[in-house]
C-alpha cells in the first residue's frame, strides 16, 4: 500500500492511495482537499452579518433564529450531499470495476460495472472555456455493436486529478484489464 | 479465467460435507447453494438433485467437497474427500476447507481433464443467501428495452441472482425433517412462516370473490342503457368526480382478480394499487370525521353563499368600471352599454338562481360530504366540481367574449385582405389576389373603419374574463394535480425500499476483507438498493389525464386569436 501526494487540476492537494489485494485485485483511492476551516468560517460569518443588518432593520428576532436554522441545514446538506472526501476504484479482474465516492457525513454512493460491459478504460480530454481538462473514464460497451461504445463513465468527477495521477491510474488499471484479454486467448 | 464460488455466508459454520450448487461454465463461477452432511448414500444424492433440477429447472449438481475441521488437518479426511471427487464427478472439482476459527480459508481445485497444468487464481466471494433470494434486479431502463441478444449477453450478476431464487424448493427442507439427505442453508434451522400471512392468505381467496361478485353488479349498473341518454352522459363525461370513481372502480376490479400475479411487476402494481386505495380511504374517513365533528359542514354551507354573493358582487363593480373609463382608456358608449348590460342581467340571473338553492345547499352539502368516505381524491375532485358550478358564470361570460372577439378577429382579417385587393381563396388554402367591384370596396371599407375603432372595447371584455377564467383554471389544475399525485405515487414501493432495501437491488457492491498471502481473495457480496426516484419512476401507477400537450407559443397564439381552450383533456375524450 503506498500514498502519494498530488496535485488537482485546480490546484488544490490531493493524494493517491494504491493498494493491492491480488493478482487480479487492485484499489486505487483518491481522497479529496478537505473542507477548509477558514472558508466555513467565512460563509458563516458572512450569513450571520447579513441576518444581524437585518435584525437591525425589521427588529424581529426572528430574523437570527432563521439565520442560525439556515446554517445548520445548510451545513447538514452540504456535508450529505455535495462534500465528497474520497473516491475510490476497485478492479477486480474476471468481475468488474466499482467506482464508490464517500461523502463527508460518511455516506457511500456505489456503482458497480460487470467485466463484460467494460470496452476499456481511457483517458480524454475535455476543452472546457479556456483550459483542457484530461479527465479518466470507463468505455461501456454497445450490446448490439462490438465495436460500438454505448457509454461513457467519467471518474474521479470531484477530485479532479492532474495528468500525472492520472496516468499512474491508467496503468494500474490497464495491467488488470490485459490479463482478461490472455484470459480469453488462453481459455 | 478465474474461478469465481459463491460461498453462503450462512455455510461458514457448517459441518464438513460435500457442496451442491450450480456451475456457470461460460463464466467459471460456482454458485454454491447448499452443503450436504456426512453420512449420505451418493445414489440417493444423484437422485435427490435429479428431483430438484426436475422441478426449479436449474441445472443443480455435486460441485466439490467442503472440510471444517476443528483440530489439525486430518490427512484420511482430506484423501477421503479426494476419492469423492472421483464418485461425483464434475470438472472441476473445488476443494474449501477451514481450519479451527481461522478466517482465511484454502480453497483448490483438482482438474482432471484440462490442458494447462498451472494453478487458476481463485476469488471466493460470500455473499447472504436470504437476501439475494429475495431481491428483486432491476436492470437499467435503456438495457431492458433491448430484447435482441439477451441469452447471450445477460448479465452475469442476474444470473446468480436467477440461481438463488429459482432453488426456493432446495430451502424447503430443514434439520428437522427425516430424509436420507441432511441439508444446511439458510433455512436448515427451520422454514420461515408468518402466521399472519398465512392467515390473509387464506382469508384474501372468499374476499376477493365477494369484491368481484359486487363490482360486477355495480359495472353493470353503471353499463346500464338508463344513464347513456344524452344529458345524463354529457353530464357524466364532465364532472371529474365520474372519471375518478370509475378510476378507482378499474384497481378495484385489478386488486380482486382471481388470477395470482405472474410477473414481479404485476405484484408490485397490485400491491401498490392496494396500499394507495387503503391510505386513500383512510385520509378521507379523517378528512370526514374533521368535518362532521363540531357541525362544520353547517358553517361550510352558511359561508357559501355569502362568498357567492361577494363574488357576484366584485364583479358587478368590475362590469361598472369597464363600462365607465376603464384605466384611464376611452370606450365605445353604445358597446360598452350594452355588452356592460348583458352581463349584469346574467349576473343578476345567477344571483337569483344561488338564492333559490340556498336553503337546500345545508342538506346537498351534508349528503356530498359523505362520499369524502370513498377516498380523499374523490372529495378533491368534488371540491373542484364545486368551485366549477359556482364559477360557471365567470366560463359563460369567456365563452361570450372569445366568441365576439373571435368573430371580430377573423372579420377584420378578411376585410384587411379586402383593403388590400386579396381574397382567401377556400380551394386552394392561399389568399389569392381579387378585383373587387366598386361597391364592394366601398361596403367592405365602411365595414373594416367600423370594426376596428370597436376592436379595443371588445378586446377590453375578452382580456378581463379571459384572466379570471385563467385564474379558476390553475385552481382547478392544482387541484387535479394533487388528486393525480395521490393516484399514482407507489406507496408501497417506497416503503419497501424504506424498510426492506435489499428486496429493490439496483446492482451490487463487493468490499475487499482481509487477506492473507496464498489464500484466495476474500470479497464480500453486498445488494446496492435502487434510489428513490427510480423506484418511483419504475413502478408509479398510470393515471387518467394527460396533461395539455400545447407549448406556450401555441397557447398565447391561441389566445391572441380568440379561439377557446380547454387545458385539461382526459384519455378518452375525442380531440377537437
Amino acid at each position: 500500500m503506498e500514498e502519494r501526494p498530488y496535485r488537482s487540476a485546480s490546484g488544490a492537494p490531493i493524494a493517491l492511495r494504491r493498494r493491492q489485494h491480488s493478482a487480479s485485485c487492485r484499489e486505487l483511492a483518491v481522497r479529496c482537499p478537505r473542507l477548509q476551516l477558514r472558508s466555513l468560517s467565512a460563509v458563516t460569518s458572512a450569513v450571520w452579518l447579513a441576518a444581524y443588518a437585518l435584525f437591525v432593520l425589521s427588529e424581529n428576532s426572528m430574523v437570527l433564529s432563521a439565520a442560525i436554522f439556515i446554517t445548520l441545514i445548510g451545513l447538514i446538506i452540504y456535508l450529505h450531499f455535495v462534500k465528497i472526501d474520497q473516491e475510490s476504484l476497485l478492479v477486480i479482474g474476471s468481475l468488474g470495476i466499482q467506482v464508490t465516492s464517500s461523502y463527508a457525513s460518511g455516506k457511500e454512493s456505489t456503482t458497480f460495472i460487470e467485466m463484460g460491459q467494460v470496452k476499456d478504460v481511457v483517458i480524454n480530454e475535455a476543452i472546457h472555456m479556456q483550459k483542457v481538462v484530461y479527465y479518466l473514464c470507463i468505455l461501456l460497451q454497445d450490446p448490439g455493436d462490438p465495436q460500438g461504445v454505448s457509454e461513457v463513465v467519467p471518474l474521479f468527477q470531484s477530485s479532479k486529478p492532474r495528468l500525472d495521477c492520472l496516468i499512474e491510474v491508467y496503468k494500474s488499471c490497464q495491467e488488470i484489464l490485459e490479463q482478461r484479454k490472455t484470459g480469453l486467448q488462453s481459455s | 479465467m478465474v474461478l469465481k464460488v459463491f460461498f453462503p455466508s450462512c455455510c461458514s459454520s457448517a459441518e464438513s460435507g460435500i457442496l451442491i450448487g450450480r456451475w456457470i461454465s461460460e463464466q467459471s463461477s460456482a454458485v454454491i447453494l447448499a452443503v450436504v452432511h456426512f453420512p449420505f448414500i451418493p445414489v440417493q444424492v444423484k437422485q435427490y438433485l435429479s428431483e430438484v433440477q426436475r422441478v426449479t429447472k436449474v441445472s443443480v449438481s455435486v460441485l466439490g467437497s467442503w472440510s471444517n475441521s476443528k483440530l489439525e488437518k486430518e490427512e484420511s479426511l482430506s484423501e477421503f474427500l479426494e476419492d469423492l471427487g472421483t464418485i461425483f464427478s464434475h470438472e472441476p472439482w473445488i476443494q474449501i476447507s477451514k481450519e479451527g476459527d481461522s478466517k482465511f480459508w484454502s480453497c483448490s481445485t483438482l482438474q482432471k481433464h484440462s490442458n494447462n497444468p498451472k494453478e487458476e487464481e481463485i476469488i471466493l466471494v460470500y455473499y447472504d443467501q436470504r437476501k439475494v433470494m429475495l431481491s428483486h434486479l432491476h436492470p437499467p431502463l435503456d438495457t431492458a428495452t433491448s430484447a435482441d441478444h439477451k441469452a447471450d449477453d445477460a448479465s452475469k450478476l442476474s444470473a446468480i441472482f436467477d440461481t438463488v431464487a429459482k432453488s426456493k424448493i432446495l430451502f424447503m427442507t430443514d434439520r428437522y425433517d427425516d430424509g436420507p439427505i441432511k441439508l444446511t442453508h439458510w433455512q436448515s434451522d427451520g422454514v420461515e412462516a408468518s402466521i399472519i400471512v398465512e392467515l390473509m392468505k387464506q382469508a384474501s381467496v372468499p374476499a376477493c370473490m365477494l369484491l368481484t361478485f359486487l363490482l360486477s353488479l355495480i359495472s353493470g349498473i353503471c353499463r346500464s342503457r338508463v344513464l347513456k341518454f344524452w344529458p345524463l352522459s354529457f353530464l357524466w363525461s364532465k364532472l371529474s368526480t365520474c372519471e375518478q370513481l370509475g378510476h378507482r372502480l378499474q384497481h378495484l376490479q385489478v386488486i380482486s382478480s382471481n388470477k395470482k400475479a405472474q410477473t414481479q411487476t404485476q405484484l408490485m402494481r397490485k400491491a401498490n394499487i392496494f396500499v394507495s386505495l387503503l391510505i386513500d380511504v383512510a385520509l378521507g374517513i379523517l378528512l370526514m370525521s374533521w368535518l362532521y365533528r363540531k357541525n362544520r359542514i353547517g358553517h361550510l354551507a352558511d359561508t357559501l353563499i355569502p362568498v357567492a354573493d361577494h363574488v357576484a358582487e366584485e364583479l358587478q363593480d368590475l362590469l361598472q368600471w369597464l363600462m365607465g373609463a376603464p384605466a384611464g382608456l376611452k370606450m365605445n358608449r353604445a358597446l360598452d352599454q350594452v355588452l356592460g348590460r348583458f352581463f349584469l342581467y346574467h349576473i343578476h340571473l345567477w344571483i337569483s338562481y344561488i338564492h333559490l338553492m340556498s336553503p337546500f345547499i345545508e342538506m346537498i352539502l351534508w349528503y356530498v360530504g359523505l362520499s369524502a368516505c370513498l377516498g380523499l381524491t374523490v372529495a378533491l375532485c368534488i371540491l373542484s366540481d364545486i368551485i366549477a358550478l359556482l364559477t360557471f358564470h365567470i366560463y359563460c361570460f369567456y365563452v361570450y367574449g372569445a366568441r365576439l372577439y373571435c368573430l371580430k378577429i377573423y372579420g377584420l382579417s378578411s376585410l384587411w385582405r379586402l383593403f388590400r385587393g386579396k381574397k382567401w381563396n377556400v380551394l386552394r388554402q392561399r389568399v389569392d389576389s381579387c378585383s373587387y367591384d366598386l361597391d364592394q370596396l366601398f361596403i367592405g371599407t365602411l365595414l373594416f373603419t367600423i370594426l376596428l375603432f370597436l376592436l379595443p372595447t371588445t378586446a377590453l371584455y375578452y382580456l378581463v374574463f379571459t384572466l379570471l377564467r385563467l385564474l379558476v383554471v390553475i385552481v382547478q389544475g392544482l387541484i387535479h394535480l394533487l388528486v393525480d399525485l395521490i393516484d399514482s405515487l407507489p406507496l408501497y414501493s417506497i416503503i419497501l425500499r424504506l424498510c426492506r432495501s435489499y428486496r429493490l437491488a439496483a446492482g451490487v457492491k463487493f468490499r475487499v476483507l482481509e487477506q492473507q498471502d496464498g489464500k484466495p481473495l476474500r470479497l464480500l457480496m453486498q445488494i446496492n438498493p435502487l434510489s428513490y426516484g427510480s423506484v418511483v419512476q419504475t413502478y408509479r401507477l398510470p393515471t387518467y389525464s394527460c396533461y395539455p400537450k400545447d407549448s406556450w407559443t401555441s397557447l398565447c397564439k391561441k389566445l391572441f386569436l380568440g379561439e377557446l381552450i380547454y387545458p385539461w383533456k382526459h384519455k378518452g375524450e375525442k380531440q377537437d
